[in-house]
């Protein structure tokens, strides 16, 4: 009897949990795997029917502007760009504020901001600031600096940095505080020995610190590759959707666009399915090697 | 020692300087909203880099709550929002102790997705979700965007409250159990309450999802009366020459309590994030 109402409970319990999975993640996969074979777009939108692997043939060999090969190797730049600024700064940040300085805390407080602002308004506010006649980025350049204003959203390469200076900015408190919490379970008294040997501000650097903020910062600079690759917000809001002429796009947001404002869902599915495919291979081979040099300690 | 002493004094003002400037760019975008909201509506597009402008009112301020549908918004975006943490946590609380507890058919490979869905690029649910809710009749509807966004933020939240109920020793449930407690009381007397600090993580979560997401709700909202927030603020930002300073102070409005909770939880935040992945 007893055993009889355990089962009921487990079933009570992980019944929602199946539920979910179902709703949320199977069906949704599964269907987008049977849109990708399909020719659904907007004119076939109930009477669509397969077609086989052509939206693939199609994500790889259409003579789209910019051309997927293009996009993927802006969305690549992107993605190596932006985490390597988010580490680098985040952990440079967390060894200044790792130490005893007066007003420690505020600091912390204000440099989060940038992570506890909504993404939508980071975007639209430095899209207002790189305005060229009025945005304060480019009256700072004139005035203070006296260089030429840059034309930020007319010009493709310029409209790119936009995007990634908004994106750098709004990503390396994460790592800081990640980078914080792992430097402060680092025990005292290593630095202490390596005081006592002599050792040099560099060699403590290396020889303790990184290595032991390593554990704690792998899996979080994963995540921070697999949310940059898959931000779609800042590309799509601080160039206003790709412009000048989808020349800012990275993978996410020209599938986005293909699917909703283009309309071509079985195109974009497809284009869905190689960027997933991507991602998971970039982060298991990165996961793969981190692991092997950890070996190598 | 008088230059190790000098050299020491010039480290620490060298580190404030560099702390000093980082603070600065970190706030500099939201002294600009600021300095927005406050402009008088003939000097909208100003090139003055003063923050508090020349005439400062609170005209913005006041438009935004007489003559726009503001609270129109703030109540749309409160009632989905509410509805989906509510929503989400009760869900991820109970599936994250089956997760954690029980060992069933599917656990493993259930678990394994929900990592992996994460790596979904956003089209790849939201197409064919999108494409459900046209079928369902639930475009333009609550309910539309309600599902969408618990669902986005499901995963998370199920991995979040697994890892911290895996914190949580059984023997305290056994001990609930032997004084009387039938499993699902040691559950909600016992196991809940501990994990309160994984409930607000999730709360806040599925919170922070609903309450700024724009993409979505830009595909499944096209009826203005629906519209939460940042349709409505990115609106204003379309318009920019003359709604410029609206944007600013609805974008101050809304970020205000949404930024303090942040900042308070933060700690918390992040022990959770990497309990969820750490023990991926």
């Amino acid at each position: 009897m007893n055993k009889f109402y355990r089962n009921i409970f487990i079933f009570i319990f992980a019944a929602p949990a199946f539920i979910v999975l179902i709703g949320v993640v199977f069906y949704p996969f599964i269907y987008n795997v049977v849109i990708s074979f399909s020719n659904m777009n907007l004119s076939h939108i109930k009477d669509w029917h397969i077609v086989g692997p052509k939206q693939y043939v199609k994500v790889f060999t259409e003579p789209t502007e910019p051309t997927f090969f293009v996009i993927f190797l802006k969305t690549v730049i992107w993605t190596v760009v932006n985490v390597t600024f988010h580490v680098v700064l985040g952990v440079f940040l967390a060894l200044l504020l790792n130490q005893k300085i007066r007003g420690r805390s505020v600091y912390r407080t204000l440099l989060i901001l940038p992570w506890a602002i909504p993404q939508y308004i980071v975007a639209l506010t430095w899209r207002g600031m790189f305005n060229y006649q009025y945005g304060s980025i480019n009256l700072i350049i004139t005035k203070y600096l006296h260089l030429p204003a840059v034309e930020w959203l007319k010009n493709p390469e310029e409209a790119f940095l936009s995007c990634i200076l908004t994106n750098v900015w709004l990503g390396f408190p994460f790592m800081m505080v990640v980078a914080l919490g792992a430097l402060q379970s680092i025990p005292q008294e290593l630095y202490e020995a390596a005081d006592i040997d002599g050792a040099s501000w560099y060699k403590k650097l290396t020889s303790i610190t990184i290595p032991l903020i390593r554990p704690v910062m792998i899996p979080a600079i994963t995540l921070g590759i697999v949310w940059t690759f898959n931000n779609l917000n800042i590309v799509w809001l601080v160039s206003n959707g790709g412009e000048p002429s989808d020349k800012t796009h990275i993978l996410v947001s020209f599938v986005y666009k293909a699917a909703f404002n283009l309309y071509r869902y079985g195109y974009a599915a497809a284009l869905s399915m190689v960027i997933f495919f991507i991602l998971l291979v970039m982060s298991l081979t990165f996961m793969k090697s981190t692991k092997a040099t950890e070996a190598a300690y | 020692m008088t230059s190790r002493k000098n050299k020491k004094y010039y480290l620490k003002a060298a580190t404030h300087a560099v702390l000093v400037l980082f603070a600065i760019i970190a706030v500099y975008p939201v002294l600009q909203v600021v300095t927005i909201s406050l402009r008088p509506s003939d000097k909208l597009l100003s090139t003055s880099l003063e923050i508090i402008p020349e005439n400062a009112t609170l005209k913005s301020y006041i438009s935004l709550f007489t003559d726009q549908p503001f609270l129109l918004w703030v109540r749309n975006s409160a009632l989905v929002s509410i509805t989906v943490t509510l929503t989400g946590v009760a869900l991820a609380s109970m599936s994250g102790y089956a997760f954690s507890r029980f060992n069933f058919i599917g656990r493993r490979m259930g678990l394994l997705s929900l990592l992996l869905t994460q790596m979904f690029p956003a089209t790849m649910l939201l197409l064919p979700m999108y494409l459900m809710l046209i079928y369902l009749g639930l475009i333009n509807t609550y309910l539309g965007i309600i599902i969408t966004y618990t669902a986005t933020a499901l995963p998370f939240c199920i991995w979040t409250m697994k890892g911290y109920y895996d914190t949580i020793p059984v023997s305290l449930e056994e001990a609930a159990r032997i004084d009387g407690c039938n499993q699902f009381e040691a559950f909600y007397r016992v196991i809940l309450p501990l994990a309160a600090p994984a409930l607000v993580i999730t709360g806040l979560f599925s919170f922070m999802t609903a309450w700024s997401e724009y993409i979505v709700a830009a595909q499944i909202l096209q009826d203005t009366a629906l519209w939460t927030l940042p349709l409505g603020l990115k609106s204003f930002e379309a318009n920019m020459s003359t709604e410029w300073g609206l944007y600013g102070a609805a974008s101050l409005i809304v970020m205000v309590p949404v930024v303090v909770l942040f900042l308070v939880l933060s700690r918390w935040l992040v022990s959770g994030l990497t309990l969820g992945s750490v023990k991926g």
